[in-house]
């Protein structure tokens, strides 16, 4: 039987590989992929506490969380295309038009 | 196995925000209508939607009620919230009207848009569970990534969207981290349940890395210092109607949640969070009026400067009770006014290319424009806080709440900074009224509805400047039961 902790530990490697990802790519992307990673952490830390808590309602809220996860990637990816129609780019460090 | 018992659905403490979700269905479907219906039928009816949300709310003071076994809690305090809600939400389409027809962006999803955003930051104002706080949180900060990047076309806009997107989602996860850390602790997502559990176990680890990481998300989403980085790129880059949105209602929604998140869940807790909050409200009014001084372009100056009113703001939370608790709802509300109403000068003011965004397009404005010179400048006056304006009457609160909590120092620093902001909001006044312009000069571009919403944020900030006891007493009420 593997414990909570185990799953916990998972969760937050999960959640650090995500952040090193957003914190370390370039491309807009690149970034958008690494948020995924850290919300499915979460997903993973959710489902845990439910199973050995005994309660539904993180499942519930797992299922919510994935939801509103789409919505924010079909968002970022429009994003991403109507800059890339005007700039050819989306590389983070390229977009530095505001600045002061 | 049991049988599934469904909950009695209630609608009534949803009204405000279904309202507003009827007018967004109804704008879309309009759009969807034949040509020859007016463009303007769209904006009346975003209006409509915010005035009837507001006509519902005031309707249901004093009588709260509770939605969805507890999720969703319509108190005097979400009551409040909504009040300032509906205005912002009000003030921005009458901006929004001619602004969007000059730029071209004229479009049925922008106000669709706005008026999701609105119900999300009402659905967060009367959040009474952890998962209520992230669906209604995400359902504003959707909404408004897309808008900051509604100019399709200009690079500053799509870029302003990106940081917004990006910072935002990546704030959504530590916020959500937290979230799951304090579900796992306490067993259960509704927060007077945690409040019970945290009273029995306050030193649990699981909630106090958990309420780090929710700390995290709320202190982007407020914008302060250290997670402040997005707030004046998204500000400049975005259309000026969008970033009066920003600024004003998601701002308010975001400490609404903050503070019923803390009140009710840390009730049985001693303060030892006290002393962070009093570094960051340091901090943050600090650096956001530094550097506020060495901006050139306005809406990039107002940025830093609503970085700095966060600041003020924290002062209310670190004082503490229903004084200093009800002075920061005092404060949203008046900053709401004056924030909006300054960025409305903006969205009236254009040059031969684009918008006067720079402070030097201001120069002489008062000598051709001088109704829109003396709005600008009373907007500011308001900012920095000299009496009667309402600004002045909130700070005071704020600060007085402070000494009397016993953090004389915290309520000097204030006072220090409001003298250091001067300098920069001054500016702009000098040179309404002092400079001639260099080269081409600012057009007033004409809008009966930018005059009215104006107008009622004028007047607004003179009646709470001058008669401010009804309305902090509401304040302190609201947030009373909160704080038992």
């Amino acid at each position: 039987m593997i414990g909570l902790p185990a799953y916990l530990i998972l969760g937050a490697l999960v959640f650090s590989i995500g952040l090193f990802g957003v914190l370390t790519r370039r491309n807009a992307v690149g970034i958008l992929l690494g948020i995924e990673l850290m919300l499915n952490a979460v997903n993973i830390n959710l489902v845990a506490f439910a199973r050995f808590n005994g309660d539904v309602a993180g499942l519930v809220f797992t299922l919510f969380t994935i939801s509103i996860t789409v919505a924010e990637v079909a968002v970022g990816l429009a994003i991403v295309i109507a800059i890339f129609r005007v700039r050819r780019t989306v590389e983070a460090d390229r977009l530095d038009l505001l600045r002061g | 196995m049991d049988a599934i018992v469904l909950p009695a659905v209630v609608l009534g403490p949803l009204l405000p925000a279904l309202i507003v979700l009827a007018a967004a269905a109804l704008v879309l479907g309009l759009d969807l209508g034949p040509r020859a219906l007016p463009r303007e039928l769209l904006a009346v009816t975003a209006l409509a939607g915010m005035i009837g949300a507001l006509l519902a709310t005031l309707a249901r003071w004093g009588a709260p009620g509770r939605a969805f076994r507890d999720m969703v809690v319509l108190d005097n305090y979400a009551l409040f919230f909504n009040v300032i809600i509906c205005y912002s939400g009000a003030l921005i389409v009458l901006l929004s009207m001619d602004y969007l027809r000059r730029t071209g962006s004229d479009s049925a999803e922008y106000y669709a848009l706005v008026l999701f955003a609105t119900a999300g930051m009402m659905l967060l104002a009367a959040a009474g569970d952890l998962v209520v706080v992230f669906l209604a949180l995400e359902l504003m900060s959707l909404s408004l990534y897309v808008l900051a990047g509604l100019f399709k076309r200009e690079l500053a806009s799509g870029e302003a969207a990106m940081k917004y997107f990006l910072l935002g989602a990546f704030a959504s996860s530590f916020l959500l981290y937290g979230i799951a850390l304090v579900y796992g602790a306490a067993g259960t997502t509704n927060l007077d349940r945690i409040a019970a559990a945290m009273a029995a176990r306050p030193r649990d680890p699981l909630f106090v890395v958990g309420y780090g990481l929710l700390l995290v998300g709320f202190g982007f989403k407020i914008s302060s210092v250290p997670f402040h980085m997005w707030v004046p790129d998204v500000y400049q880059g975005a259309p000026t109607s969008v970033t009066a949105l920003i600024a004003t209602g998601s701002k308010a929604a975001a400490f609404a949640a903050l503070i019923r998140v803390l009140a009710v869940t840390l009730r049985g807790v001693p303060p030892d969070w006290t002393p962070l909050f009093w570094a960051v409200a340091v901090v943050t009014m600090t650096v956001g009026n530094v550097v506020a001084i060495a901006q050139s372009n306005l809406k990039r100056m107002l940025a830093y400067s609503s970085i700095a009113h966060v600041g003020y703001m924290l002062v209310g939370l670190v004082a503490g009770g229903a004084g200093g608790t009800g002075a920061v709802l005092f404060y949203l509300l008046t900053y709401t006014f004056t924030t909006a109403g300054a960025f409305g000068v903006i969205t009236l003011c254009e040059r031969a290319r684009g918008e006067a965004v720079e402070v030097g397009d201001y120069a002489g404005l008062a000598r051709r424009h001088p109704m829109l010179a003396a709005a600008l400048g009373i907007f500011l006056l308001s900012l920095i806080g000299i009496p009667p304006l309402a600004g002045f009457v909130g700070k005071f609160y704020v600060f007085g709440a402070a000494v009397r909590a016993g953090y004389v120092w915290l309520a000097v620093i204030g006072l220090l900074n409001s003298a250091m902001a001067a300098y920069y909001y001054l500016r702009v006044v000098v040179y309404m009224y002092m400079r001639e312009p260099e080269g081409a000069v600012t057009a007033y571009a004409p809008s009966f509805a930018g005059g009215v919403a104006l107008t009622v944020a004028l007047l607004a900030i003179v009646l709470l400047g001058v008669m401010p006891a009804p309305f902090v007493d509401l304040a302190q009420a609201a947030v009373a039961p909160l704080l038992r």
